[in-house]
């Protein structure tokens, strides 16, 4: 029965990795601005469609994947500042109607330019599986490991090392005391969209050869991107990440030895159950409403 | 005087649902004029949830796929008389909402949002994969048409008056609750919920009502929806019409009831006179939230308000 578990460990935290780099988009975007992000599983679709859109047209994979990249970020940057900010404060409810319709224009426009079908990009080097563990593995799940890795160290130096990264800790705290410190909390709000939109093309980039990618792909990415957020507890990076990676395994534990066919359900029934039980997360402490 | 004056609009909006078919060049539209109907019972009651709880719902395209299903399969698989299989409809919405409501509610206002988004998906996954029970992606066949009484709505004109009936009840219950205490309990959890929870009132119980409510709005359009058609098929209740219902609410205005009604027989006639709308329409969904809270955040119904707001104005000055 336990044969399987090292391989469904692996492919769990594989895919988990690109749920957990989704979770951290979603807290950049909260911490600095209080807004849930709903187009965030968008910019991992726009990660990995043009990715592959741009590998078509004949750029080596590497150029591909940085400009996609590239785009993605400028995208999140440019729904900042031509939306978000245009519409300034208002209710939570205009702010989810104004993200939902971020999103469902990305993915409409994506079908519309580039169709319904499925693509696939080619793994970043071969696809012979090494044997871990007595697992197959494909070097693309380490290749995803690592590059997540690679990610959250830059993250952990550019908030504690870097002026930027510790403006936007500051908004993130008091957004007004910020202010009064000479902190241009507009150009944070953008630099923390931008950076979102980074994080989750990254993530739909190096998971794309694994998992293919169409243009409704972000729905479901968003939706698991945010119940690892819920997990780890809403606002924390850490929890954010390693959120991603125990949904991704239990996941990937459930479609191995519960239902395939219902796979989805799990990430949704960990979120209802979570929320149920402990609201704060595994991670987050208790919290207070400001007034 | 002052009663007339009160319900003028109710008393309009009956005489103009009573004449809409005698407006018609024929028959095929009077079954738009049903769809539009049904739309328009989802999205007041989503309205009473967006408007007034300033809560949002992403997947009430389910509670009314979830009814309509419930009372497919009582009348058809198992064969219990149709009043009884649209109760159970209503009642399985209703209490599927309840219970989605009670971990969600009591937190901050965006997860809802996010759980009816993963609740619609996973009831998708349902419709889709239940083969046994449901019939698959292919749809479930073979629902009697809706017979009250010994009387049988075989025309399509008889089932656009009860709908349009249903319709003006669900109206006339609206308005009820927009007036009660309990509406301006809503009101004052979306402008404020510490400030609402100071005033002792209970936030959970008051959000978990209009939600339930607003799903049972869903169901009892989705049990009309299934004996009207007599075919339902998952497609139909898919995360693409939860976007639908959610844009009309947007266009035909947050917290109008009138701006609901608006909305959806807006939204749900113009594809019929748009044909070319059918591969675009997500991107024009998309583009009408959107804008619509830039430019015009009271939608139709506000937009209507101040225009009337400025006309009284200029003829004051004139």
């Amino acid at each position: 029965m336990f044969a399987g578990a090292p391989q469904y460990l692996i492919s769990g935290l594989t895919v988990g990795a690109t749920y957990g780099l989704t979770a951290l988009g979603f807290t950049m975007i909260f911490n600095t601005t209080g807004i849930i992000n709903f187009a965030q599983g968008e910019f991992v679709m726009l990660g990995g469609m043009l990715a592959v859109v741009l590998q078509k047209a004949g750029a080596p994979l590497p150029v591909a994947i940085m400009l996609a990249v590239a785009v993605t970020a400028l995208v999140g940057c440019l729904i900042e500042r031509g939306v978000i900010r245009p519409v300034g404060r208002t209710a939570p409810v205009n702010l989810v109607i104004i993200t939902i319709g971020i999103s469902i224009l990305l993915r409409g426009a994506v079908m519309l330019i580039w169709g319904k079908d499925t693509f696939a990009l080619p793994p970043f080097s071969g696809s012979a599986p090494l044997a871990i563990l007595g697992a197959a593995v494909q070097p693309q799940s380490l290749w995803v490991l690592l590059i997540t890795l690679l990610l959250l160290v830059a993250l952990k130096l550019f908030f504690s090392r870097t002026i930027h990264g510790k403006a936007m800790l500051a908004c993130a705290c008091e957004q007004k005391a910020a202010a009064l410190m000479g902190i241009s909390v507009d150009r944070m709000a953008m630099l923390s969209f931008g950076l979102s939109g980074f994080l989750g093309a990254v993530g739909g980039a190096i998971l794309t050869p694994i998992t293919l990618t169409s243009y409704d792909v972000g729905v479901m990415l968003g939706l698991k991107g945010f119940a690892a957020c819920i997990l780890g507890g809403l606002g924390n990076p850490f929890g954010a990440a390693a959120g991603g990676l125990i949904l991704g395994v239990l996941e990937s534990f459930g479609a191995g030895f519960v239902s395939s066919a219902y796979k989805d359900a799990f990430a949704f029934i960990v979120l209802l159950a979570l929320l149920f039980v402990k609201p704060t997360g595994l991670f987050g402490g208790p919290k207070s409403d400001r007034v | 005087m002052g009663l007339f004056r009160k319900n003028f609009g109710l008393l309009a909006f009956a005489a103009a649902l009573g004449l809409a078919p005698l407006a018609l060049p024929n028959d095929y539209y009077i079954n738009v004029l049903i769809l539009c109907c049904f739309n328009a019972l989802i999205v007041m009651g989503l309205n009473l949830l967006m408007g007034y709880a300033g809560q949002v719902s992403l997947g009430h395209a389910a509670f009314f796929g979830l009814a309509a299903y419930t009372t497919a399969i009582s009348t058809a698989t198992l064969g219990l008389p149709i009043p009884v299989g649209m109760l159970a409809g209503v009642a399985v919405s209703a209490a599927v909402a309840w219970l989605l409501a009670v971990p969600t509610l009591k937190l901050h206002g965006n997860y809802l949002a996010m759980a009816t988004l993963g609740f619609g998906i996973i009831v998708s996954i349902v419709f889709n994969e239940a083969v046994g029970l449901t019939g698959g992606p292919s749809g479930f066949v073979g629902i009697p048409r809706l017979k009250i009484a010994g009387f049988t709505f075989t025309s399509d004109k008889a089932y656009y008056f009860l709908s349009a009936a249903v319709l003006w009840v669900a109206t006339l219950v609206s308005r009820r609750v927009i007036g009660s205490r309990t509406g301006r309990a809503l009101r004052a959890i979306h402008v404020s919920e510490s400030a609402a929870q100071a005033m002792g009132i209970d936030i959970a119980r008051h959000k978990r009502f209009v939600f339930v409510l607003s799903a049972v709005y869903a169901g009892v359009a989705g049990t009309l929806y299934a004996h009207h058609l007599t075919f339902v098929a998952p497609s139909s209740f898919g995360f693409h019409f939860s976007v639908q219902l959610l844009t009309m609410v947007v266009l035909g205005g947050m917290a109008s009831i009138w701006g609901a009604v608006a909305g959806a027989f807006f939204l749900t006639s113009l594809p019929e006179f748009l044909r070319m709308f059918e591969e675009v329409d997500i991107l024009i969904y998309g583009g009408l939230l959107i804008a619509c809270m830039m430019f015009m955040p009271s939608g139709l119904a506000g937009g209507a308000q101040a225009i009337a707001r400025k006309l009284k104005a200029g003829v004051r000055r004139g």
